[in-house]
């Protein structure tokens, strides 16, 4: 297996991660406001699903929670960026009509967003460490269902209502050439590319390495030198990062963040678009990040012209049903996800996870 | 008879309480392991699978205004479904790695969820108990209503006889031998793939009954409805250890008066936090429950 020799390796990712975050950035342009914020969102479900395909595809560890994650990430941006926005007006005028004004609750709110899911992630990290398939899954799964009550228990969370994110507002020098929702579109793509690049990095280099050959064999991987607690732990503290940044720029693009927002139903879509993108593939979590932000909504139009009751019961439902056949056809007959149709250099490691076919208790049938 | 404290009422009546919802959870409890012990899979579906049974009852008991006949369709249906789902779903996907199982048993829930929500409509709708609700009051104390009896009798009779299924009839020496060594016992004339759908038929019936006896006590009927319930018995069935029906029933009973004291001395927002904790606790401590046998070693 290939590895990725940092110095000139580093160098190539870094400029293919920049060129691409360029063409994003581009792509604005030709996008309306409504399609910007569309592409918004989309980025930042990109940033949680690239996590969970990683940890899912890389070490075999589902998580049912990742928008627990995305939520922790979004209320750590939203209480320090509103504490230091406040602070920062206290202070005195001139200080908060600057730059200064809205860079440095942002980039406040980004280190807040990193402790409070980095520390979920690493408490759940280490119950992953000792876990395995349906325990790890079913632990997840309380926590999503536990996360409202967490919200009106917590002091400070404000409950279902949520709390809300200040405003980043359009600086000066570029009002007169973007609107506000392009704008957030730039700072969900740099986010987002902050997010993904070190996922990429980690999976060509040593440390994919150890994942998969935990993933594979543990007591090899053990006798090999590697502590698989140790990589399950790490490899969940990474993919909650990527997703703690996910809900920053879900908080950035509609100014607040609530319970409601983060519930089983969104954290069952992060699984769909890590599945339907294949698992382990970052390019594959970028297409089923677009899939799950815009199939609603274009389900949504389809679905208008119908009559009101019919109309009425189709939305919001239509598009699970649909992406619930897409899973299970995906898992069945086509594992390996739309990263089929990508240009990769081996297709071996996205696949292999559902391709063993060793004899075992129920393969007799 | 001398008048109680009223502290001491407060949690008689919270412990009856949490007592017959911890029956239900015992016995929702009891469908995981079931399926656990014939599959070795957690059915993550095991939720959207059980309220679908449910609105099949509901339509049955408004059309023909009997109780008794909703509850029989809902077993009915049920069953069906488990060895629909098993035969032509689960089959088709491999085994050796519990990964695909649950993205399909994923896949499955938002079928199905959605899937009723647009044959039925968002709408929560009220169902009735066969019998009251109102708390019987044994001097001066309220503690368990008749509905709340009908709901342990209920699960103790189930509970019973699967104690005589599995461990006095044929049926089930077939059922324990494929579920522990399915290649011997295949050997020995068991037709392990009819005991798994087997298995699967019996878990989701009981998972269907469970929910149907949870629906009049909560909101009402939505495709959601057994979500939270399912949550609560995977935390049970894992703290009684997954593959131990005793276990399922101790540890059922033990999280529903938990959750029952909590909402009542809390509040009801706090439950499921407090069932989340004792689930962490327990996984931490003993990742295979308190009753489970132990795996075999790994190095």
């Amino acid at each position: 297996m290939r590895t990725l020799d940092l110095r000139s390796g580093g160098a190539k990712l870094l400029l293919r991660a920049g060129l691409l975050t360029l063409l994003a950035l581009g792509a604005t342009f030709l996008l309306d406001p409504y399609r910007n914020y569309q592409l918004a969102t989309s980025a930042g479900v990109f940033a949680a699903v690239a996590g969970l395909t990683l940890l899912v595809g890389l070490t075999g560890q589902l998580s049912l929670g990742h928008a627990v994650l995305m939520a922790a990430g979004g209320y750590g941006y939203a209480l320090t960026a509103t504490w230091v926005a406040d602070a920062l007006a206290g202070a005195g005028g001139e200080v908060a009509d600057g730059v200064v004004g809205w860079l440095l609750p942002l980039l406040a709110g980004v280190v807040g967003a990193l402790v409070a899911s980095g520390a979920l992630g690493l408490l759940l990290g280490l119950a992953a460490a000792r876990l395995r398939g349906p325990y790890l899954a079913g632990l997840t799964l309380a926590l999503v269902i536990a996360l409202p009550s967490a919200a009106s228990t917590i002091p400070g969370l404000a409950g279902a209502q949520g709390i809300s994110a200040p405003f980043v507002p359009v600086p000066d020098a570029l009002a007169a050439l973007i609107a506000v929702e392009q704008w957030h579109a730039w700072l969900a793509i740099l986010v987002t590319a902050c997010a993904v690049t070190p996922l990429v990095a980690l999976r060509a280099g040593r440390a994919g390495l150890r994942m998969r050959a935990v993933h594979d064999d543990e007591t090899a991987a053990r006798l090999a030198g590697v502590d698989p607690g140790r990589v399950k732990a790490g490899a969940f503290v990474i993919s909650s990062l990527a997703a703690g940044l996910g809900g920053v720029v879900l908080a950035i693009v509609t100014q607040q963040v609530s319970p409601g927002a983060y519930g089983l139903g969104f954290s069952l879509l992060l699984v769909v678009a890590a599945v339907v993108g294949g698992l382990g593939s970052l390019g594959g979590a970028a297409i089923g990040a677009v899939l799950v932000t815009l199939l609603p909504w274009v389900v949504d139009q389809a679905t208008a012209g119908l009559p009101a009751d019919l109309g009425h019961r189709l939305q919001g439902n239509l598009e699970i049903v649909l992406f619930g056949v897409v899973v299970i056809v995906v898992t069945v007959l086509w594992p390996g996800g739309l990263s089929r149709l990508l240009p990769t250099k081996k297709l071996s490691q996205n696949t292999q996870l559902f391709q063993n076919t060793s004899l075992s208790q129920n393969t007799e049938r | 008879m001398t008048e109680m404290d009223p502290a001491v009422e407060r949690l008689v009546f919270l412990m009856s309480t949490g007592l017959a919802r911890g029956a239900v959870l015992a016995l929702f409890a009891l469908s995981l392991v079931i399926v656990y012990r014939a599959a070795r899979a957690v059915n993550f579906a095991q939720a959207a699978m059980a309220i679908v049974p449910v609105y099949v009852a509901f339509a049955v008991t408004s059309a023909s205004g009997s109780y008794w006949l909703g509850l029989a369709s809902a077993l009915v249906v049920g069953a069906l479904l488990g060895a629909v789902v098993e035969r032509w779903l689960l089959r088709l996907v491999p085994q050796d790695n519990p990964l695909p199982g649950i993205i399909v048993a994923i896949g499955l829930v938002m079928v199905l969820q959605a899937g009723l929500a647009i044959a039925f409509g968002p709408d929560h709708r009220p169902v009735h108990a066969p019998f009251s609700q109102r708390p019987f009051d044994v001097g001066g104390v309220s503690v368990l209503s008749p509905y709340d009896l009908f709901v342990l009798i209920v699960a103790a009779v189930v509970m019973g006889g699967f104690a005589i299924l599995f461990n006095r009839t044929s049926i089930g020496l077939q059922l324990r031998a494929a579920a522990f060594a399915p290649e011997t016992s295949r050997l020995l004339g068991v037709r392990v793939p009819r005991m798994v759908t087997l298995g699967w038929m019996l878990s989701i019936a009981t998972a269907a009954l469970a929910a149907l006896l949870l629906v009049p006590t909560g909101l009402g009927l939505d495709p959601h409805a057994a979500d939270v319930l399912f949550v609560n018995a995977f935390a049970a069935a894992v703290i009684g250890g997954l593959d131990s029906p005793v276990g399922a029933l101790v540890a059922g009973l033990v999280v529903g008066v938990l959750a029952s004291l909590v909402t009542g001395y809390a509040s009801a927002a706090t439950a499921p936090l407090a069932v989340l904790a004792l689930l962490t606790v327990v996984l931490l401590v003993r990742p295979h429950g308190l009753f489970a046998a132990r795996e075999a070693r790994t190095a």
